[in-house]
C-alpha cells in the first residue's frame, strides 16, 4: 500500500507541471501581452506613455526575457508569494477573487455531492433489484429527463414555481438583507433557506446520471456467481446486497470524485448566473468573455490542481476499497 | 424411528420448476424423484441445458422468482435439531425467510463450477470462509477464524494460517476450488450440493478434488449430489445415478448398474459418445441433433426425435414413464414399457 501511495505521488508532479504549462499557454493566448493591455488602459485614461516608461516597464515584468524564464517567473511568484497576477477587469489581484468564492463554491460542490450520493444510491439499487417494476420505469423516466434537462431551465422554472406558491424569491445563496451582515445565526438559516435550490439544480444532472450508473452496475453484479455464493452461504438479503455487489458498484462512483469539482464548476456557470450565485463557474465566464487572461488562467491552474489532488484521493480510496487495485491483480486473474 | 429413515438427508419427489418467460413456460425440471442418504453420493449427469443445475438450485431456493417457480413436488430435508429428527418441507418456505437461510450453509453446503468468480474479489478467502461461519454458528471471531484455518489445512491448502489472508485472485483455480469446498464445510452440513465443481479445473487437479470429495465424505458421513456432464468423474464418485434429459430423470440406478448395462437410447448414445480407454479403437459416435429448444419439448417421449430405436406412432405419441426393471433400476423409455397401442 504505502508503494503504491509513493507511486500514485510521484505521478502528481509532472501532472502538475503540465497543468500549469497549460495555464500559462491560456494567459498568453490572447494576441498582444498583458503589457500592451495596460499601456492601452493607462493611454485611455488620459496618462502620456513614452519609449522609455515602456522599456522599464518591460524589463520590470521580464518581458524582454524568453518565454520560459517569463513561466518560471510567474510560477515562482504563484509558488513562492500566493501571488498569480492582477485581474484587469476587477483591477484587483487575482487571489483576492478566488478566495472570497471558493467557499461559496466548495459549498455548493460538496452539498451538490452529497445529496447526489445519498439520491442516487438508493434509487439506483432499487431499480437494479426490481428491474422492470413500474418504480424502475418511473426513475429511470426521471433521470433520463434530469440528465437531458438544461440547468439553468431548470432553475429558472424552480425559482418561477417557488415564488409563485411561497411567496419566497430564491435570488443568491442569501437573502437581499443578510447578503453584507458577518456571520450569524440567523444569517445560516436564511442560507439553509436559499442554498438547497441551487444544491438540487447543480446536483441534478450529475445525480439522474449517476443513478444510471449505478443500476448497470448493480445488474452487472448481481448477476454475478459470488452474489449466488453469498446467498448460498445463508446470509440475509441486504447483506448480501450491501457486502457484495455494492462494494463493486461504488467504483466507478469513487474514481470519479476528481472530476467532480471541474464538472461542478463548469456545469454551474451558467445555473450560477441564473441564480445569481458568487462562485468561481460565473467568474471563469465573464474572464474568459472579457479576456481578462490572469484571472482566466489562474483558475485553470487552481482548478487542474485541485482535479489532481481529487484523483489522488479518489486513487487512495480505491485501492483501499478493492483489493485487486491494490496488488494490481487483473480482474478475474 | 426407522434407521432407513434417520440415514436420510433428502428426498425430492416429483419435483418441477417452472420459467415463465414472455417467450412461453420453459419446464426446466419436470417431475424429478430421489433421495439421498448419509454417505452416500448421487451423480446427476446430462448436457447443458438439461436441468440439472436448476434442480439444485431449486434445493437451496436460489431460483430467482419471477420468472422462476416451483409450481409441484416436495423437498424434505432431514434434519438433526437438539438429537430429534425433523423433516423439513423445503418447498414451502420464504427464499429469502429466516428458516430457508438457517439451511443454506448450514444443513446443505454448496460448491460451484467456477472457483475464479464464485469467490468475490473484494473479500480474503478468510473472511469469506469466516463469514460463513458466523452467519450459523455462536462463537466469537476469534474462534471462527480458528476453524476457518482447521478447514482449509483439511481440504489440503498448505500453509492455511497464511493463505486465509490472501485474496481469491492470488490462489491457483485448484487451490480456489479447495477454499470453497472448506467454505461449503465450514458448518459442517450434511448435504454437499456440488455443481460442477471439477469442469473449470484441469485434469491433475480433477483427480485431487474428487480425492478430496470422498476423504472428506467419508470424515464426516456426507451426502452429496455431484453435478456434471463428465462420465469420468461420475464413475469415480458416485454411488447412484440420476441421468437427466429436458427437465426429467430418464434412467436411474446404482452406477454399475448404469455402467455395466445402460438401457434408456439417450445413455447408451454417451456412453458412445465418449472416448474409451481399454478395449479396441472404435469410432466415436456422437449423438444425433441437438437438444430441442426448452419452449418447444417433443410430444411423446421428449427424446424422440435423436433417438436410433425410436418407433414411429409410438414413441411421438405416447409419453414414458419411469419403469422399475428391478434391483432399483429405473429407466423412462417406451421399449421397456408395456404400451397398448
Amino acid at each position: 500500500m504505502l508503494n503504491y501511495i509513493i507511486r500514485r505521488l510521484m505521478i502528481i508532479i509532472p501532472e502538475l507541471f503540465l497543468i500549469s504549462v497549460i495555464a500559462f499557454v491560456v494567459i498568453q493566448l490572447p494576441p498582444g501581452d498583458f503589457l500592451t493591455t495596460y499601456i492601452m488602459r493607462l493611454q485611455a485614461s488620459g496618462v502620456e506613455i513614452n519609449q522609455t516608461i515602456i522599456e522599464t516597464l518591460t524589463r520590470q515584468y521580464g518581458l524582454d526575457r524568453p518565454i520560459y524564464v517569463q513561466y518560471f517567473m510567474w510560477i515562482k511568484n504563484i509558488i513562492l508569494n500566493g501571488n498569480f497576477g492582477t485581474s484587469f477587469s476587477w483591477n484587483r489581484p487575482v487571489i483576492e477573487l478566488i478566495k472570497e468564492r471558493l467557499s461559496a463554491t466548495l459549498t455548493i460542490s460538496l452539498l451538490s455531492l452529497l445529496f447526489t450520493w445519498i439520491v442516487a444510491f438508493p434509487v439506483g439499487i432499487y431499480s437494479a433489484t426490481h428491474q422492470y417494476s413500474p418504480f424502475d420505469h418511473i426513475f429511470t423516466f426521471l433521470s433520463f429527463l434530469g440528465i437531458s434537462m438544461p440547468g439553468f431551465l431548470l432553475a429558472l422554472t424552480a425559482i418561477w414555481f417557488l415564488y409563485k406558491f411561497t411567496g419566497h424569491a430564491v435570488i443568491g445563496i442569501f437573502s437581499l438583507e443578510f447578503q453584507n451582515q458577518p456571520w450569524s445565526l440567523a444569517k445560516l438559516i436564511d442560507m439553509l433557506r436559499n442554498i438547497w435550490l441551487p444544491v438540487i439544480v447543480v446536483g441534478m444532472a450529475g445525480t439522474a446520471g449517476l443513478v444510471r450508473v449505478i443500476r448497470a452496475m448493480m445488474l452487472d453484479e448481481i448477476r454475478k456467481l459470488y452474489v449466488t455464493t453469498a446467498r448460498a452461504k445463508g446470509l440475509p438479503e441486504y447483506k448480501v446486497l450491501i457486502k457484495y455487489p455494492l462494494r463493486v458498484a461504488v467504483s466507478p462512483t469513487i474514481s470519479t470524485i476528481g472530476w467532480l469539482l471541474p464538472a461542478l464548476v463548469s456545469g454551474e456557470s451558467v445555473v450560477g448566473i441564473v441564480l445569481n450565485l458568487q462562485t468561481i463557474g460565473p467568474l471563469l465566464l465573464t474572464a474568459s468573455l472579457a479576456q481578462d487572461m490572469y484571472l482566466a488562467g489562474s483558475i485553470v491552474l487552481i482548478l487542474g490542481t485541485l482535479t489532481v489532488i481529487g484523483m489522488f484521493i479518489s486513487d487512495l480510496l480505491l485501492a483501499w476499497l478493492d483489493p485487486r487495485v491494490r496488488y494490481g491483480a487483473r480482474e478475474g486473474g | 424411528m426407522n434407521l432407513e429413515l434417520t440415514e436420510r438427508v433428502i428426498e425430492v419427489s416429483n419435483l418441477k420448476t417452472y420459467f415463465y418467460l414472455d417467450i412461453g413456460i420453459v419446464k426446466a425440471v419436470d417431475g424429478v424423484d430421489f433421495s439421498v442418504d448419509r454417505g452416500k453420493t448421487l451423480g446427476i449427469i446430462g448436457e447443458s441445458g438439461c436441468g440439472k443445475s436448476v434442480t439444485v438450485h431449486t434445493i437451496m431456493r436460489l431460483i430467482q422468482s419471477p420468472p422462476g417457480k416451483i409450481v409441484d413436488g416436495s423437498i424434505k430435508l432431514y434434519r438433526l435439531k437438539n438429537n430429534e429428527l425433523e423433516i423439513v418441507e423445503i418447498t414451502k418456505l420464504d427464499p429469502k425467510g429466516k428458516e430457508m437461510r438457517d439451511i443454506r450453509g448450514k444443513e446443505i453446503g454448496m460448491v460451484f463450477q467456477e472457483p475464479m468468480t464464485a469467490f468475490s474479489p473484494m473479500y480474503t478467502i478468510g473472511d469469506q470462509i469466516i463469514e460463513a461461519i458466523l452467519t450459523h454458528e455462536n462463537i466469537d471471531k476469534k474462534e471462527a477464524r480458528e476453524r476457518a484455518i482447521e478447514f482449509l489445512r483439511r481440504v489440503g491448502i498448505p500453509r492455511p494460517e497464511r493463505t486465509i489472508d490472501t485474496y481469491p485472485f492470488q490462489l491457483s483455480g485448484g487451490m480456489r476450488q479447495r477454499a470453497m469446498i472448506a467454505m461449503a464445510l465450514s458448518c459442517y452440513p450434511r448435504l454437499l450440493i456440488a455443481d460442477e465443481p471439477t469442469t473449470a479445473v484441469d485434469v491433475t487437479v480433477q483427480a485431487q478434488i474428487l480425492d478430496l470429495l470422498q476423504e472428506l465424505q467419508e470424515d464426516m458421513k456426507l451426502a452429496i449430489i455431484f453435478i456434471t456432464h463428465n462420465l469420468a468423474v461420475v464413475s469415480e464418485i458416485a454411488d447412484d445415478i440420476a441421468v437427466m434429459y429436458l427437465g426429467k430423470i430418464v434412467e436411474f440406478g446404482k452406477k454399475e448398474e448404469i455402467f455395466s448395462h445402460p438401457l434408456h437410447p439417450y445413455t447408451v448414445a454417451l456412453f458412445r459418445s465418449i472416448p474409451k480407454v481399454e478395449g479396441k479403437l472404435e469410432r466415436l459416435v456422437p449423438i444425433y441433433g441437438n437438444v430441442p429448444s426448452s419452449y418447444q419439448i417433443p410430444e411423446g417421449c421428449s427424446f424422440h426425435p435423436r433417438c436410433e430405436n425410436a418407433i414411429r406412432g409410438i414413441c411421438n405419441v405416447t409419453s414414458p414413464d419411469l419403469i422399475d426393471v428391478g434391483n432399483g433400476h429405473k429407466v423412462r423409455c417406451l421399449i421397456y414399457q408395456k404400451v397398448e397401442v
